[in-house]
């Protein structure tokens, strides 16, 4: 009768130890009125908030505080994980973006008379914002599904449970390498990855729109401030550190065996890239409004 | 008289866990609230073996993840008294760092055992001390070899736990749990699906420890030839109270009690139960599952 555990979970207590987790399974609750649905959203947040928290103030005290050892393999097992696999599917979907921006700007260009300008637009476009966006969308079906897959299957084998009962916080020993690990990757693969889709533009411009590769290259470079590449970079150091939020949240919430692991994957990958592309809204709003 | 013998040869007995009317509410699918432990009420002797025994389902890896902090619960109290306590606390009123410490004092083995399946076997059980105690890597290197030896793990100590049976989970499990020399100890079945030789061996370790380290254990179990092996004391659960708690003589009596003889409906549903009779109170039809009720509604039609 009660013996299905799916969807369920356990009430509230007030007891500190297990304030995250309550906070945590609590959000998992299903209800289906819409009262229970903004609930849930409120819960949703509040529960990211509170693992985001402790998440700083874990990674910060594994920087500063002796008594803390900071887990420096761990993190670089982990960028290895998050970074490696994704760079042939970065490089792809980059390349093409390039293409597919020179393509489809040349047409209008050539009405000014201003063919060779498709320089400016695919490097600004790249690296102001193609380049952080797809990476980081790329990285929320790499790196998010696969620690939140993992992160869902070690709390199912009662892994993070044993973690707990040996005084082991399980923020501390999986998502603040997984947090810092997947920020410092996105950041090295926009890098890769602003090159590349600007290589994309350039290949098109010199071999089927017939721009003069040193003309290219030259546009290109005087179109560029060291802003652009900033505001990029520092937009996909954010976009990362959600990505690895989602993914862990949605990880340490997982119920209901196998499928809720499946459940928890395929809802990181979406509500990544929800997030990914608000943030980036909320971000080149800013960026404007400052002039930057 | 077990219980006479225990307190004339420790004198005093002392409380190391108190449940105190615990009450652990969950939800089901529909939001609806069931409550798994209605009011639990045991305490747990330093020193002693206490055997916790319930039907599947009725609560008992709960009430052990009550215990360890791991749910907070939704009344009542759990208190403990470890060595270096002046007075009981309430498990509810500690905060993170007292929690931790009190977590350090114990081990815990899990019914999946709950290795971290991306370390060895030997990291696993380096893993705690590593963090917990400021030693030399030689010395732990040794403590873990020693804890692998009591559990006859040693030749598995560089395997990955994908590449271990279930039995053999449970006892790097069991290593692991021993790590930090814990005072108390909890166990979630830990004889299930070991081979009757491993199983008493295993048997034989918990009352060493418990022997010679004065540990602390709570032990949930099915197999009744090993709770009446190791048990000082047995708690029946049922419907999320507590039906019986008492030392093992008592449980032996009726376990062997000419059912005819036995008082009242509780001594025969412990009766089936410590027999493993599939006839008696506990399967009349409201102890079925749904499933069960079927088929019986089945093949009386
Ligand atoms: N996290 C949970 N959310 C909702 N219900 C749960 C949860 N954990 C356990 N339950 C329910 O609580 C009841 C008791 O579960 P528990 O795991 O404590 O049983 P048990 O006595 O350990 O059984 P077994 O002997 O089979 O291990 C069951 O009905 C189970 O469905
Ligand atoms: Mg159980």
């Amino acid at each position: 009768m009660t013996d299905a555990p799916s969807n369920t979970t356990q009430s509230g207590g007030g007891n500190v130890p297990g304030k995250l987790y309550n906070v945590v399974a609590g959000a998992g609750r299903a209800s289906r009125s819409a009262a229970g649905q903004v609930g849930d959203v409120v819960r949703y947040t509040g529960g990211m908030s509170y693992l985001l928290g402790d998440t700083i103030s874990w990674t910060l005290r594994s920087l500063f505080s002796r008594n803390v050892k900071f887990g420096g393999r761990a993190i670089l097992v982990q960028m290895f994980r998050v970074g490696v696999k994704s760079i042939p599917i970065i490089a792809i979907v980059e390349v093409f973006i390039g293409v597919i921006l020179a393509l489809q700007l040349a047409p209008t260009l050539d009405t000014y008379g201003q063919r060779q300008r498709v320089a400016d637009v695919v490097g600004i476009a790249i690296v102001r914002e193609l380049g952080p966006l797809l990476t980081a969308i790329v990285l929320s079906g790499f790196a998010g599904a696969s620690i939140a897959a993992e992160i869902g299957s070690m709390v199912e084998s009662e892994e993070v449970k044993a973690l707990r009962a040996h005084a082991l916080n399980p923020i501390r020993f999986l998502v603040v390498p997984r947090f810092l690990a997947t920020s410092l990757m996105i950041v090295v693969l926009t890098v890769f990855s602003d090159y590349i889709g600007v290589l994309g533009g350039f290949l098109t411009a010199v071999y089927i729109l017939d721009v003069p590769p040193v003309l290219y290259m030259n546009l290109t470079q005087a179109a560029l401030t060291t802003t652009d590449f900033l505001t990029g970079l520092v937009k996909a150091g954010v976009f990362g550190g959600v990505i690895a939020m989602i993914a862990c949240y949605e990880g340490l919430r997982v119920s209901g065996g196998p499928a809720g692991v499946g459940r928890a994957t395929t809802s990181t990958v979406v509500k990544s890239i929800v997030a990914i592309i608000g943030i980036d809204a909320v971000f080149t709003a800013a960026f404007y409004a400052l002039g930057i | 008289m077990a219980e006479h013998a225990a307190t004339t040869d420790n004198n005093i007995r002392q409380v190391a866990i108190s449940a105190d009317g615990v009450v652990k509410t969950f939800f089901n699918a529909e939001g609806e609230e069931f409550r798994v432990l209605d009011g639990v009420t045991f305490d747990i002797y330093r020193g002693e073996t206490l055997v916790v025994m319930g039907g599947s389902g009725c609560g008992k890896s709960t009430l052990l993840n009550c215990l360890i902090g791991e749910y907070a619960v939704d009344g009542g109290h759990i208190r403990f008294k470890t060595k270096g306590m002046t007075e009981p606390t309430d498990l509810c009123s500690m905060d993170e760092a007292e929690m931790n410490r009190l977590r350090m004092r114990f081990g815990i083995l899990f019914q999946s055992g709950a290795l971290f399946n991306s370390m060895t076997v030997g990291e696993n059980i380096s893993l705690p001390l590593i963090e917990h105690s400021y030693v030399d890597p030689s010395i732990i290197d040794i403590v873990v070899t020693l804890k692998l030896q009591q559990v006859k793990m040693l030749p598995h100590r560089d395997k990955m736990p994908s590449q271990l049976s279930g039995g053999q989970k449970k006892r790097a499990g069991l290593a692991r749990a021993t790590a930090l020399d814990p005072e108390i100890l909890f166990y979630d079945e830990p004889s299930a699906g070991l081979d009757p030789v491993t199983s008493a061996a295993i048997d034989e370790l918990m009352m060493d420890l418990s022997k010679k380290l004065e540990v602390t254990s709570v032990v949930v179990t099915h197999e009744m030839d090993s709770a009446f092996r190791i048990a000082d004391r047995m708690v029946m659960l049922e419907k999320g109270r507590v039906l019986k708690i008492g030392p093992r003589s008592e449980f032996e009596v009726i376990r062997d009690a000419d059912p005819a003889t036995l008082s009242g409906v509780d001594e025969q549903l412990m009766h089936q139960f410590l027999n493993g009779y599939s006839d008696g109170p506990l399967t009349d039809a409201e102890g079925l599952s749904e499933f069960e009720k079927l088929i019986n509604a089945d093949s009386r039609a």
